[in-house]
């Protein structure tokens, strides 16, 4: 079989962007939720906040670390795998990668070491400025780069000059279309990722019997975190989807697998498209609802994929992870409000509920994964919708040298991957093993060890 | 103001030509000494490991978002150059990236999973650290051949790897010196000085073969005045290295006054190799094929960036400075809390 290399480099890209995905996305409500344990330490003087600050800032690192050099990676593949993207819109990327590298990438990576190691170097003042900042960076990070994802979705302020574009207004650039509403869901997403991480994490402590106050403090944030922002998520998503129905219909016909422009459409709820017969089979399809979700009105006229017929995105990866995300949300919607419900009325979990929410660690990067799927496989066949496709894009670099380093690439993602959960679980049952409480005049609650960066 | 300093086309390229210079050799420098101290790890024992591993802790990734910024800088003020070079590098690209990851993160784990999985994650630190240090070596080499992949350039691309992984080796050693003492700072002061036959041995084979191999840069350093010119930039590099190896015979002094020495003399080394490579290859950005002006971006682009980048490249000075010095003297064991 011949190997295509544009499919290849496609598929090394979206490895390498879907294992970095998934540590920004704890990190940058991390930064802030750690923020928050220090200043209600700060406030209270109650060191169960501080055991907090210090077991999740130890997986603050770990993502921070595992984000930093996968980003690393990123940075260069944008030159390896898409030489096209730069040669034609650099002149708009290329200026919001930098001011992300400028603004953010120094200021988060400098003073997480003075926040990872510098507690007893500086100030209480100053270390929770570190903390502050480092949050800023974080986020100001996720702020540029879905400034120029949602600039590929909905490219405006600019103009072609022999083929390339040029920039004509940076304030419509960085304003783009799109930008609020994705820039917001993700930071949601974010949040929620955080959110279910620490409640799973907390959850997995509270089964084995380590219901210390940090623990409960920690799941309490979890849990109530959870529960408001899954709901806000919901809103921003549909918000987020109406945006998306006015500038790329065509994606919303591939999420809901809609083959006809016509009034009155059903909402497929489940189905086997059939991109070859153009229809679907097996469908379970709810009358009117998607007529009524995208219109406001039941008979409400929706595009459908005959409409673009040669230029929408592949129908069933959409329609599917599509579904993922919102099965997913659904799910964490039932949780937290149950989880939220039940701790307020006993203040305490049960069994039950914490294995549910041990199940849930990892959910938010389930849903994130899909839905950063259902948009960036949505925009194809485009990589800046109406201006670039992908396939012009592509490098001319041999499909060995990809496939070899993709290989490796995944390898290694494998083995981080399984190293990462693992050795969070690890250090959630060690923390429970080692619970001897200092004054508050030397805070270092856990056992005092030799082990450099523990 | 785009006009203010004379054609755009001309001086914004070469402005960012300066900046994205100036990242390289801050990454080398920077990076360059962690790099080397996680290939030095493979030579102690574990208690030693700790410590060492505590000099580089708060400092390594704010170090290799450098390597971000030059990368950056290249993807976003030469978009054409950045496609060329790092698509005739992409394999020794792709183990640099593998090694930088696997170092990177090894970093972490060792402090965080079960005791009998340390040593594990103490060689993965380690064999990250050589393979990106022998990946960029390599492509150091096939860079100043041209861009060329023939059985001489793969084999003159395998002296320079070995040549900047010394070279790594010799500046991490050399801010053990700073940041350690007792024994370590010892052994630190051994590593160097074996280190220092190394680096001149680069320094002279890329000196060499780069004239060589362009009748361009030939002629940009043997032709008068040039030759008497620019005289002083090899004059200074042999001295340094001379003061060097006369600095490593007599540390670690007793005041530990001096330890700082041999680091900023390999700064200074690592300095004036950059900027002979650096007017070898001025005004190309891929060696003899593309000019800076001719992979530049659009000019009204690189004014956006430009004035950005002078506005937060002295702030990131600053607070990197203040880092530095709120982390200064001997490393200590590093912990969270």
């Amino acid at each position: 079989m011949e190997l295509d290399p544009v499919l290849l480099a496609r598929v090394q890209f979206a490895a390498n962007i879907t294992f970095h995905i998934l540590f920004p996305t704890i990190t940058i409500a991390l930064g802030w939720i750690l923020l928050f344990f220090k200043l209600s330490y700060n406030r209270s003087d109650d060191l169960k906040w501080m055991d907090a600050y210090h077991f999740w800032v130890k997986i603050f690192a770990l993502s921070f670390a595992l984000g930093v050099v996968s980003g690393i990676t990123m940075s260069f593949q944008f030159g390896t795998n898409w030489p096209g993207f730069m040669e034609r819109v650099g002149n708009i990327a290329g200026p919001l990668l930098a001011y992300e590298i400028l603004t953010a990438f120094f200021l988060e990576a400098v003073f997480l070491g003075i926040m990872l190691f510098g507690f007893r170097r500086v100030s209480n003042r100053v270390h929770t400025l570190a903390t502050v900042l480092v949050a800023v960076g974080t986020t100001l990070s996720a702020f540029w780069i879905l400034v120029l994802n949602s600039w590929m979705h909905t490219p405006v302020g600019f103009e072609m000059r022999d083929g390339v574009a040029h920039a004509t207004d940076w304030l419509a650039i960085v304003f783009n279309p799109s930008m609020p509403y994705r820039l917001t869901h993700m930071l949601l997403a974010s949040g929620l990722t955080a959110a279910f991480l620490i409640a799973g994490v907390s959850s997995y402590r509270w089964l084995r019997g380590d219901r210390s106050p940090s623990v409960m403090a920690a799941l309490r944030t979890g849990v109530v975190l959870a529960a408001i922002l899954i709901p806000a998520q919901i809103v921003v998503g549909d918000l987020h989807g109406l945006n998306t129905l006015e500038h790329q219909p065509q994606k919303i016909a591939a999420i809901e697998a809609n083959w006809q422009t016509r009034p009155a459409v059903p909402l497929v709820l489940f189905a086997l498209p059939d991109e070859q017969a153009r229809s679907n089979a097996f469908e379970v399809a709810i009358p009117y609802g998607a007529s009524l979700i995208l219109t406001h009105d039941p008979n409400g006229v929706v595009p459908g994929l005959d409409a673009f017929e040669g230029s929408h995105p592949p129908v069933a990866p959409v329609f599917f992870a599509f579904r993922v995300m919102v099965g997913i949300g659904i799910t964490m919607l039932l949780l937290s409000w149950a989880g939220g419900w039940v701790l307020w009325r006993r203040g305490d979990l049960t069994p039950w509920l914490a294995r549910a929410f041990v199940g849930m660690t990892f959910a938010g990067w389930g849903a994130t994964i899909a839905g950063w799927y259902v948009t960036e496989i949505g925009r194809q066949p485009w990589l800046v919708s109406g201006v670039l496709r992908t396939a012009e894009a592509a490098s001319a670099v041999p499909a060995p040298f990809i496939g070899l380093s993709l290989a490796l690439y995944l390898v290694v993602y494998a083995v981080l991957l399984a190293a990462y959960v693992s050795v969070i679980f690890h250090l959630a049952r060690k923390a429970g093993d080692a619970v001897v409480r200092l004054p508050k005049a030397a805070p270092s609650p856990s056992v005092p060890s030799m082990v450099a960066a523990e | 103001m785009l006009t203010a300093f004379g054609d755009p086309a001309v001086w914004l390229p070469v402005a960012f030509a300066g900046l994205m210079g100036l990242a390289i050799l801050v990454y080398v420098v920077l990076d360059g000494y962690d790099l080397g101290v996680g290939m030095l790890l493979a030579g102690v024992g574990e208690a030693d490991r700790d410590r060492m591993i505590a000099a580089i802790g708060p400092f390594w990734d704010a170090n290799e978002t450098w390597l971000v910024l030059a990368v950056g800088l290249l993807l976003v003020a030469f978009p054409l150059a950045h496609g060329v070079i790092l698509g005739a590098l992409y394999l020794p690209v792709a183990v640099m990236l593998i090694g930088l990851i696997v170092r990177g993160v090894a970093f972490e784990f060792r402090a965080k999973v079960r005791p009998e999985r340390k040593a594990a994650w103490d060689w993965a630190f380690f064999a990250g650290s050589l393979a990106t240090a022998l990946a960029q070596g390599c492509m150091l080499g096939l860079y100043v051949m041209g861009l060329e992949i023939t059985p001489a350039t793969v084999a003159f691309s395998a002296l320079t790897a070995v040549c900047l992984a010394a070279g790594y080796v010799f500046i991490g050693a050399c801010w053990l010196i700073i940041k350690t003492d007792g024994d370590l700072q010892r052994r630190s002061v051994r590593w160097a000085r074996r280190c220092l036959v190394f680096i001149a041995l680069g320094l002279g084979s890329v000196s060499v073969a780069s004239p060589l191999v362009s009748p361009r840069i030939f002629e940009k350093w043997f032709s008068l005045p040039e030759i008497v010119l620019l005289a002083p930039l090899p004059i200074a590099s042999v001295v340094t290295i001379g003061l060097l190896w006369i600095a490593l015979k007599n540390l670690p002094d007793h005041q530990d006054r001096w330890a700082w020495l041999p680091f900023f003399g390999a700064v200074t080394v690592f300095a004036l190799a950059f900027t002979g490579l650096a007017y070898s290859f001025y005004p190309y950005v891929v060696p003899d094929r593309l000019t800076i002006y001719d992979a530049a971006s659009a000019p009204e682009s690189l004014l956006i960036i430009l004035i950005g980048a002078l506005l937060v490249v002295p702030v990131i000075i600053t607070y990197s400075l203040i880092a530095y010095r709120i982390f200064r003297g001997k490393a200590t064991v590093l912990r969270y809390d």
